[in-house]
């Protein structure tokens, strides 16, 4: 799947506007409750991870109720992100093209958006950025089944626990420097994008800037 | 054992001082994090005299209110393979043999060591779930617990057990009830051999290394010492043993305890350089934005603002 499809400019707006699927209704369902249940983990393990943070575990329920949910919520997030790498999979594939992009990076950093080479439905970052969240949430399900039935790890295993943890706390420390980066981008960096994941189209114009491979193969044109 | 020992020292997940925290020392003019020896209370477990008669245990269960548990036969006179959750206080009955090839039982009170530098409080992530008062009792506040049991993985000695009902943790409380109002814990006051004594650390390391001297010099174990590990900053439970050389022959008494290490490492340099990447992060992104703004769409014309 790799969205596509050109939707009739609205009529109803002053100056029509060509706009394109970016995302299939599936795949926001897929995005968004993959994003909640990630912001839900990121509050409860800040809160539990650091005292100083706990007061992000009272909004979502507080002491032994964050504890509680926290893994069940874990189990959603991993398996949303299961059916996020089989429905982008040919998407997130790593080219020769995306090498080019990456040791061209600085240019896409400081917004020298034209010195930057066409990119297809991705760019190198979100691949990597998926890519980072998808090997993640595996060490994080072993690590964080071990923490969660201490009680059941015999006595003799009991040295792994502290290594668990630490495992676990770093990774997922990990990945909130690729989630900060991630809703940097979408909110601010690049405007329309979140249209894009919440109705599902972008505009033309936005998808030939950001993603020009993408916008030749969806609307069959060059320019 | 007055209420002023029961002063809180330290407190799970707490930032900041602790209320009432902070002793002046007359000695040296300087106020300490309350650490005063005098108050400092101790449990002193003498094996060599200890009959297995289990007193202990059963006053335990009396005076913290619980059932007696279901026991477990497993071939030796134990009541049960390791403490639980409502049950705090085991006797752990060790069939061994000495250098001469001689039976040996080394009996042991297994309870929670109730160390100064408590493995249980550093790992603890909910405020006030954890408290160590002044006299050196660590005490669990079930109400401030939170299930996550991370205190089990930073105990050395396996103590807090974790009850599936309620989901919160639980160990013994050295009777800081009983302490707080000026008895000695049940358990002392059930002991008929006189094998355990409960007083100041400085006045039960002297009984214990008073008892260890008499061992040596009327008995055959050369090797009889005090237990009171340094790794945890030693105990407020300590043990005279027949052969302190080797701990592990009384049912997994750990040689040389201490906080593990990758605790240490989780609660100390990862949470503070974790706090700050993201701090930092938040900032960089921020300037970033200051500095370079959103990128535009060509052909879009800028919006007026």
């Amino acid at each position: 799947m790799s969205g596509g499809a050109i939707v009739q400019p609205q009529s109803k707006t002053a100056v029509a506007e060509e706009r394109v699927v970016r995302y299939t209704f599936q795949e926001r369902v897929i995005h968004w409750i993959n994003g909640i249940s990630y912001g839900y983990l990121l509050f409860t393990g800040l809160a539990i991870f650091t005292p100083y943070l706990a007061w992000m575990g009272t909004v979502m329920g507080g002491g032994g109720t964050i504890r509680y949910w926290h893994p069940w919520i874990g189990l959603v997030y991993m398996a949303t992100i299961i059916q996020m790498q089989r429905m982008w999979r040919s998407d997130m594939v790593t080219t020769d093209a995306d090498r080019q992009w990456s040791k061209n990076i600085e240019h896409y950093v400081k917004n020298e958006d034209d010195q930057m080479p066409p990119v297809g439905r991705f760019n190198h970052g979100q691949k990597q950025f998926f890519w980072v969240m998808f090997y993640c949430v595996f060490i994080l399900l072993v690590t964080g089944i071990v923490m969660w039935i201490p009680e059941r790890i015999p006595r003799s295993f009991h040295w792994v626990l502290p290594i668990m943890v630490f495992i676990h706390s770093a990774v997922a420390l990990v990945t909130i420097a690729a989630f900060m980066i991630h809703v940097y981008m979408s909110i601010w960096v690049t405007p329309g994008s979140m249209k894009g994941m919440v109705e599902g189209t972008v505009s033309s114009a936005w998808a030939k800037t950001h993603h020009r491979l993408w916008w030749q193969r969806i609307t069959g044109r060059k320019n | 054992m007055s209420n002023g020992t029961m002063e809180i020292k330290a407190i799970s997940g707490h930032r900041g001082g602790t209320p009432g925290g902070g002793v002046y020392d007359q000695s040296d003019g300087k106020t300490r994090s309350g650490t005063s020896r005098d108050y400092d209370v101790c449990k002193l477990v003498d094996t060599t005299t200890c009959i297995g008669c289990k007193a202990c245990e059963v006053a335990c269960l009396e005076w913290n209110g619980y059932d007696f548990r279901d026991t477990t036969f497993d071939n030796t006179y134990q009541t049960m393979p390791d403490t639980a959750w409502n049950f705090w206080n085991l006797i752990r009955f060790n069939e061994d043999t000495d250098a001469d090839g001689n039976l040996q039982w080394l009996m042991r009170k297994d309870q929670c060591m109730h160390c100064a530098d408590p493995g249980c409080l550093e790992a603890c992530p909910a405020d006030g779930a954890i408290v160590q008062y002044q006299n050196g009792i660590v005490d669990f506040n079930q109400e401030h617990c939170i299930g996550c049991q991370y205190c089990v993985t930073g105990c050395p000695f396996n103590i807090p057990k974790f009850n599936d009902q309620t989901k919160k943790v639980y160990k013994c409380t050295l009777c800081s009830d009983r302490v707080g109002a000026g008895l000695e814990p049940a358990c002392i006051k059930a002991c008929p051999t006189g094998c355990l004594h409960f007083g100041s650390k400085e006045d039960m390391l002297f009984e214990a290394n008073k008892r260890v001297g008499q061992i040596k010099a009327n008995t055959s174990y050369k090797d009889a010492g005090v237990y009171d590990p340094e790794g945890v900053g030693g105990t407020h439970v300590i043990y005279v043993l027949h052969d302190a050389t080797n701990p592990e022959r009384y049912g997994g008494l750990p040689r040389d305890p201490r906080i593990p290490f990758m605790v240490k490492m989780w609660k100390g340099p990862l949470k503070w350089l974790g706090g700050l990447g993201i701090t930092l992060g938040a900032f960089a992104m921020f300037m970033h934005y200051v500095r370079y703004g959103p990128k535009r769409v060509e052909g879009e014309e800028e919006k007026k603002a």
